[in-house]
């Protein structure tokens, strides 16, 4: 046998969709990351409800490396259909536990087979008829614990964890973990090299998240109070968070009354059409989808855009075009959102790439929706939406919510009533609104998507109109330079990256590969659009600067080579992953290396 | 015009709006004016009114009533997303909804239909013409089967009745009407506003440019020729006494939501207009006859509507402070300490 290889491998667990794997996933999950240890695990799922191949990969590293590996070190193989291809995943050396029945017949022969009777176990020693199946998964979390060292008290904290609200599961999922713990003592003696061993200092402190839960915190947080949703994959998640969350905090329990609207609307375009009736009248509203749904949204986008109501549109992203796959992760709808809408649109767009960002993000989204009388957007994806996550425990708000320039009652009287809805009295682009209901015969005015003058009358006049999409740029320019700077982190390195969303992950990684082999690079995480001056700055201070991004077309690349100035332009080079998977930092580093090869 | 001050302290003059931009005897100004005398009459505050509409011709007139409330004319076919969102933010506010046959029917017809679904407490007009005005003259769906255009083709396509849709549903209030009949438009529209819940009112509304010709179905002179009216209506708004006077058997007394009373003294065959089926019928039978069936056709006071189903507050949502709306400082730990 090797050396051991300690708390640094991947364990991809192939299985059948809806069969109950996905608790078994998550039981394994937490019970590695109570030893001590990072985990980030990527859940690769098909868009079905029972039968299809699904994957889980759980990627450990002493250092907490959070983006995905390319490489798998032990494949717990449960899904016959996919047996053969999924064998051929595993790096060499690797280890393989698969049902006893999957034949290794002129199989590979460069890893150790772990041969389980998994269904005959199951059959067995499982009493109960009606859970069989689901509990069946997990027998293999009590091989892979028995295999790798994981002690029996970080099972039992795993199984108490993921059911905590369910806590009568915990002792029949125990059995069945138990099941395959003492099958791996009675039958195997340890051939491969893959161990884990506490860990202290690594994961103190951390929580494990998704970021459509952290979104829907940060929503709740930003003092959201009418939500309007249509569900989709992979956005549904963060609005069934917000409901959840509501009823445990938003119920007066003096009443019952509910202090928040959650409406299921009938489609996309109601779902955004309430949220924005309800930034209208005053309310902290938003909406949630992805793929085909924010397609949908793009005319009352332009709407609420050149009317100026402010909204929170998250927007989990998933590869497109049309449906898609439905499943799979994407960074495709920067460009489109960024301008969704017919005619001259602009809107801001804020890029959390952590699930912190997306809590603090989505929360910050709120106040500038207000602040900027505009559709605020929130791209998040899939990767950064339904995984879990390690991340330090989120802050609780520092600063009180933000409503912006809404005249009330008093203000009126003060204003003898001499105000205009869209007359820029600050300079700034950002004009004074008053709420529907404020007791003042000089509040109302007159909300509309076709042309209209500072008093917001109608007019297709050609000064007014002309004047008004100056002043629209204008407040767009204000809040540029109000959104989350890029966040640079810079050690005088010739090279550097670019990236936004969840590449995160993969750039940290990578960056530490490429240091270790002697090539340092720089690094700028784009946190919002309409992009920060810092990002020419940056580009000069650097010979090549790789913009990285999960889509075909180099969205992003596009929208830096249109900021630049035109001496910069031929310093940006492009590196693109567009294949669903989240991008793994081996997509950033071997390009990035081909292309210094090549003499610029 | 009276200079009378009504219960909100205001002169009628309080309720008008900018000048309309339609063309002169366009059915939708006739309603303009109704819309006027309803608010006036019933002392409609104007800083709690709330004008919603989509995009056509019916949803450019909430420009031209009531020009010191607040108003939103959206997109095309959404102005009940619009209303409900709003509607939520803010339940004091009074919603009144003006949309289009085009605007409701056709590019609309989904969010007309969920509205109803829902149960939003709105008052949601149909400036019914048959036709889209804006566009020069295309037939909309809500067109009779046979209906001939200005230029002769004819329609070819069985219509969308959307008060036969919103009866289907069961909406809590279907009404219909003709512009040109102030004497029952104006208590509908007050009675629609009294109403807690979805109160459809779709009122056939000339288009005098291109649809007012012979062949016509929603023509003044087929319309004059053909209406049929269930009932007289009569509306008591809550601040006034009921005085009823009639002979026993003649009317039907229906209380509505605020205490307003909406009388109604029959005219030909009773209708009980708590009676769906019957309400589905009438409908059917005039169609069948070659009439235009006119009035209250259908109301259900006892049905919840969609902010009492959600519960939300009676106070706005929008008016929550930031320490209704956050987690405390102890909250927030304890929900962090979960994810570990």
């Amino acid at each position: 046998m090797t050396e051991p290889i300690v708390n640094d491998l991947t364990i991809q667990a192939a299985t059948v969709n809806g069969s109950g794997s996905q608790t078994a996933n998550l039981v394994l999950t937490r019970a590695i990351f109570h030893m001590g240890i990072p985990v980030a695990p990527k859940n690769v799922f098909p868009s079905n409800i029972e039968g299809l191949p699904t994957w889980y990969q759980l990627r450990i590293t002493p250092e907490g490396h959070m983006a995905r590996s390319d490489k798998v070190d032990i494949l717990v193989a449960f899904n016959v259909a996919t047996w053969r291809e999924d064998l051929k995943t595993v790096r060499p050396g690797g280890a393989v536990i698969h049902e006893e029945a999957f034949s290794t017949a002129e199989a590979r022969t460069d890893v150790t087979y772990y041969a389980v009777p998994f269904a005959k176990l199951a059959k067995s020693k499982i009493q109960n008829d009606t859970l069989r199946k689901q509990l069946a998964n997990m027998i293999y979390v009590g091989v892979v614990a028995g295999l790798l060292g994981i002690p029996w008290e970080a099972v039992e904290h795993g199984v108490r964890r993921q059911f905590l609200t369910k806590p009568k599961a915990v002792p029949v999922n125990l059995d069945a973990i138990k099941v395959g713990y003492d099958y791996w003592q009675d039958n195997f003696s340890k051939q491969d090299p893959y161990r884990l061993e506490p860990m202290q200092g690594v994961v103190e402190g951390k929580v494990l998240v998704e970021g459509n839960q952290a979104a829907a915190l940060g929503a709740l947080m930003g003092g959201v109070t009418v939500v309007a949703w249509y569900p989709i994959t992979p956005s549904s998640s963060l609005c069934e968070y917000l409901v959840a969350y509501a009823d445990r905090f938003r119920v007066d329990t003096a009443t019952g009354e509910k202090l928040i609207s959650v409406v299921q609307a009938e489609d996309e375009l109601a779902a955004v059409g309430m949220a924005i009736g309800a930034g209208w009248a005053g309310a902290r509203a938003m909406t949630s989808t992805s793929g085909p749904g924010i397609s949908l949204m793009a005319e009352f986008s332009g709407l609420a855009y050149y009317a100026e109501v402010p909204v929170v549109i998250f927007d989990i992203q998933r590869i497109g075009p049309s449906t898609g796959l439905p499943t799979r992760t994407s960074q495709a709808d920067l460009g489109f959102v960024y301008t969704l809408s017919h005619g001259d649109t602009k809107h801001v767009v804020l890029l959390p790439g952590t699930v912190e960002e997306c809590y603090e993000l989505a929360r910050d989204a709120f106040d500038y929706a207000d602040r900027f009388q505009t559709p605020v957007f929130v791209l998040s994806d899939l990767d950064l939406g339904m995984n879990l996550w390690m991340t330090p425990e989120f802050k609780y708000p520092d600063k009180p919510l933000d409503r912006g320039k809404v005249l009330s009652k008093d203000d009126l009287e003060r204003l003898a009533g001499e105000w205009a809805r869209y007359r820029d009295v600050d300079g700034d682009g950002v004009t004074y609104r008053t709420l529907p209901g404020t007791d003042h015969p000089a509040a109302g005015y007159f909300t509309r998507g076709s042309g209209h003058d500072e008093m917001a009358r109608y007019t297709e006049g050609a000064d007014a109109y002309a004047r008004n999409m100056d002043r629209l740029s204008r407040k767009l320019e204000t809040a540029r330079h109000v959104l989350p700077a890029p966040l640079a982190d810079e050690a005088g390195a010739p090279i550097a990256l670019i990236a936004f969303g969840s590449t995160h992950a993969a750039v940290v990684e990578a960056r530490e590969t490429l240091a270790a082999s002697g090539k340092p690079v720089d690094y700028l995480r784009i946190r919002a659009l309409p992009l920060s001056d810092d990002v020419a700055e940056f580009v000069r201070r650097h010979d090549h600067v790789y913009v990285v991004e999960q889509n075909r077309d180099g969205q992003l690349f596009d929208l830096i080579r249109l900021a630049l100035p035109a001496e910069l332009v031929g310093r940006l080079r492009s590196i693109r992953h567009y294949n669903g998977q989240p991008i793994p930092a081996v997509a950033i580093t071997e390009p990035l290396m081909q292309l210094e090869a090549v003499p610029a | 015009m009276s200079t009378a001050l009504n219960r909100a302290g205001l002169a009628r003059d309080a309720y008008k709006g900018a000048a309309t931009t339609l063309c002169a005897g366009c059915g939708h100004n006739s309603i303009t004016n109704h819309m006027v005398k309803a608010l006036y009459e019933l002392g409609v505050e104007p800083h709690l009114l709330a004008k919603m509409s989509g995009i056509g011709c019916s949803s450019k007139t909430p420009a031209y009533f009531v020009e010191t409330a607040h108003g939103f004319n959206g997109v095309h076919g959404r102005m009940p997303s619009l209303t409900t969102g709003a509607h939520l933010a803010n339940r004091q506010l009074i919603m009144l909804g003006v949309s289009g046959d085009g605007d409701t029917a056709s590019i609309g017809l989904g969010q007309f239909l969920h509205m109803i679904r829902r149960n939003v407490d709105c008052t949601y007009i149909i400036e019914d013409n048959g036709t889209y005005g804006l566009t020069k003259g295309q037939f909309s769906a809500t067109a009779d089967l046979g209906s001939v255009q200005k230029k002769g083709a004819v329609n070819t396509f069985q219509p969308i009745d959307p008060c036969a849709v919103a009866l289907a549903l069961g909406c809590s209030f279907v009404a219909r009407s003709f512009s040109g009949d102030g004497k029952q438009v104006v208590p509908l529209i007050k009675a629609a506003i009294a109403h807690r819940g979805t109160a459809i009112l779709d009122i056939i509304s000339p288009c005098v440019t291109f649809n007012d010709h012979d062949g016509s179905t929603k023509s003044y002179s087929w319309v004059k020729d053909h209406e049929e009216s269930i009932a007289d209506v009569s509306f008591i708004p809550f601040f006034e006494e009921v005085h009823v006077d009639y002979e026993p058997g003649t009317v039907r007394d229906v209380q509505l939501h605020d205490g307003s009373h909406i009388v109604l003294k029959k005219l030909g065959e009773d209708h009980d207009p708590t009676d769906r089926q019957a309400a589905i019928k009438v409908i059917e039978e005039g169609r069948a006859e070659g009439h235009l069936v006119t009035g209250l056709l259908y109301v259900d006071t006892k049905m919840d509507d969609f902010a009492t189903t959600e519960h939300i507050p009676q106070r706005p949502l929008k008016d929550l402070s930031q320490d209704e709306l956050r987690l405390s400082r102890d909250q927030f730990s304890q929900f962090m300490s979960e994810f570990a």
